[in-house]
């Protein structure tokens, strides 16, 4: 939106930045998935691996640059952006917790026997 | 037209109507409204893949040995090589869409249509890297056996390397032909046969004394369990009922069925947002061509297919962590 002569310069120049990141962070992703460092797979952080959750914080850090840089959230007016990006986080959050809960509990029922699952 | 107007005395009040808190066009906020359901729907698939996956904590495939080509390095084994390409082509092609969208602020046409062209043609190479994908999916790698439960049993040599089939598969002779539509009634007919009879890998397999069995089972180091010689053997005759080759929506080589539905459902979902997104952006980019928007004034529609775009970036962001990665 706030886009006159003044600022295309920067602009042209964000973008680019943004793309570097992007790029340096995908590589970094592609490395630990190659590698898996013995540490990161053993280290348990709230049940899940230390490189899951490597993973996961570096996907939302990318979420994050795309939707503010690319799709030029961070020039949209305060409301707009609560609107969109409050709600789907919200529900997104909520979604999540109830299938994960429900998918560990039949996980454990099949694992305790109550239900043969290998015969 | 004066006569008519209701006057309600809120005129220059924010509830009078005419104001703008959002400070975006229709097209442009509602385009942000279908991007958030349209995130949602995702959403929706990827926790219910998080759901399966929770529920098979322990004996889920490894992606890293399910994806393994490159194109023109046959039997290379190059996990994830592919998808991170695959994922630079949509980032960058995200890249050329801003900057389409920045140039497009400036009036510059030009740089519009260069811009655009290069996204739809990253776009165009997505998509059909993607087809790429399904095919290896589709016609599998090594094979493997189901058992009576619908487990996957797969062969592994000495070393811990899984060994296709047809590497120690006998030839038994069989009278066994696929039954088509032609031969007796038009609406009977057999699935396509495997190229293996269960016999046939069993006799191969008691042939062949340094095979072994891996099941779907991981163990304490995120590694699929491999079964002794006489555990192999036993597993074997007791429970496998048939041969799987590649995957479809009912068996599926790499484990569990769901793995291969999902894996269809979710990037076939957001495929087919790459495919319409490609064409979405082939009639902007014919409309700029044309001059639309320059006499339109702005460029606001390349804004607006632009943030489909990204979404569809974003979409695969999340799509490669969670099938690919994690």
């Amino acid at each position: 939106m706030a886009h006159d002569t003044g600022h295309n310069e920067s602009a042209t120049k964000r973008i680019w930045s943004v793309f570097g990141i992007l790029s340096i962070v995908t590589i970094a992703e592609v490395i630990l998935g190659i590698i898996r460092p013995e540490f990161l797979i053993e280290t348990m952080f709230l049940r899940m691996r230390l490189l899951n959750w490597i993973f996961i914080i570096l996907t939302l850090y990318k979420a994050y640059l795309i939707t503010w840089a690319f799709m030029h959230m961070e020039h949209e007016a305060k409301g707009l952006r609560r609107a969109v990006v409050w709600t789907g986080i919200f529900l997104v959050c909520y979604l999540i917790f109830i299938l994960l809960t429900e998918g560990d509990y039949i996980f454990g029922v099949y694992h305790n026997e109550y239900q043969s699952w290998d015969f | 037209m004066d006569a008519t107007a209701v006057r309600t005395g809120t005129e220059g009040k924010t509830w009078g109507g005419d104001s703008h808190p959002l400070k975006a066009s229709y097209g442009k906020m509602m385009m942000w409204f279908f991007i958030l359901s349209d995130a949602l729907t995702f959403s929706a698939f990827l926790a219910a893949y998080g759901f399966s996956r929770f529920k098979y904590m322990d004996e889920w495939p490894i992606a890293d040995e399910v994806f393994t080509h490159f194109p023109f390095l046959h039997g290379v084994d190059a996990p994830m090589y592919y998808v991170a390409l695959m994922t630079f082509i949509l980032i960058f092609s995200s890249v050329t869409m801003v900057l389409a969208v920045d140039a497009g602020h400036r009036m510059k046409k030009s740089s519009v249509i260069w811009y655009m062209f290069f996204t739809i043609i990253g776009g165009i190479i997505f998509v059909g890297s993607q087809a790429w994908e399904w095919a290896n999916f589709i016609s599998g790698e090594y094979g493997a056996v189901e058992t009576k439960a619908g487990r996957i049993l797969q062969f592994v040599n000495a070393e811990g390397e899984q060994v296709a089939l047809e590497s120690f598969a006998v030839d038994l002779p069989t009278e066994r032909v696929m039954l088509t539509k032609s031969d007796a009634l038009w609406y009977e007919s057999d699935a396509t046969l495997p190229d293996f009879y269960l016999e046939e890998i069993v006799e191969g397999f008691k042939a062949n004394p340094d095979l072994l069995i891996r099941t779907e089972l991981l163990n304490e180091s995120n590694e699929k369990t491999i079964l002794s010689r006489a555990e192999s053997l036993e597993r074997l005759e007791r429970d496998a009922i048939g041969v799987v080759q590649g995957a479809n929506l009912i068996h599926n080589e790499y484990g569990p069925p769901l793995f291969a539905d999902f894996f269809f459902f979710i990037t076939g979902f957001h495929g087919f947002h790459v495919l319409s997104g490609v064409i979405i952006n082939i009639i902007i980019f014919i409309n700029v061509i044309l001059g639309t928007y320059e006499r339109r004034g702005n460029y606001e529609m390349v804004e607006k297919v632009g943030l489909y775009w990204h979404f569809v970036d974003l979409v695969w962001v999340f799509v490669f962590t969670f099938f690919y990665l994690v």
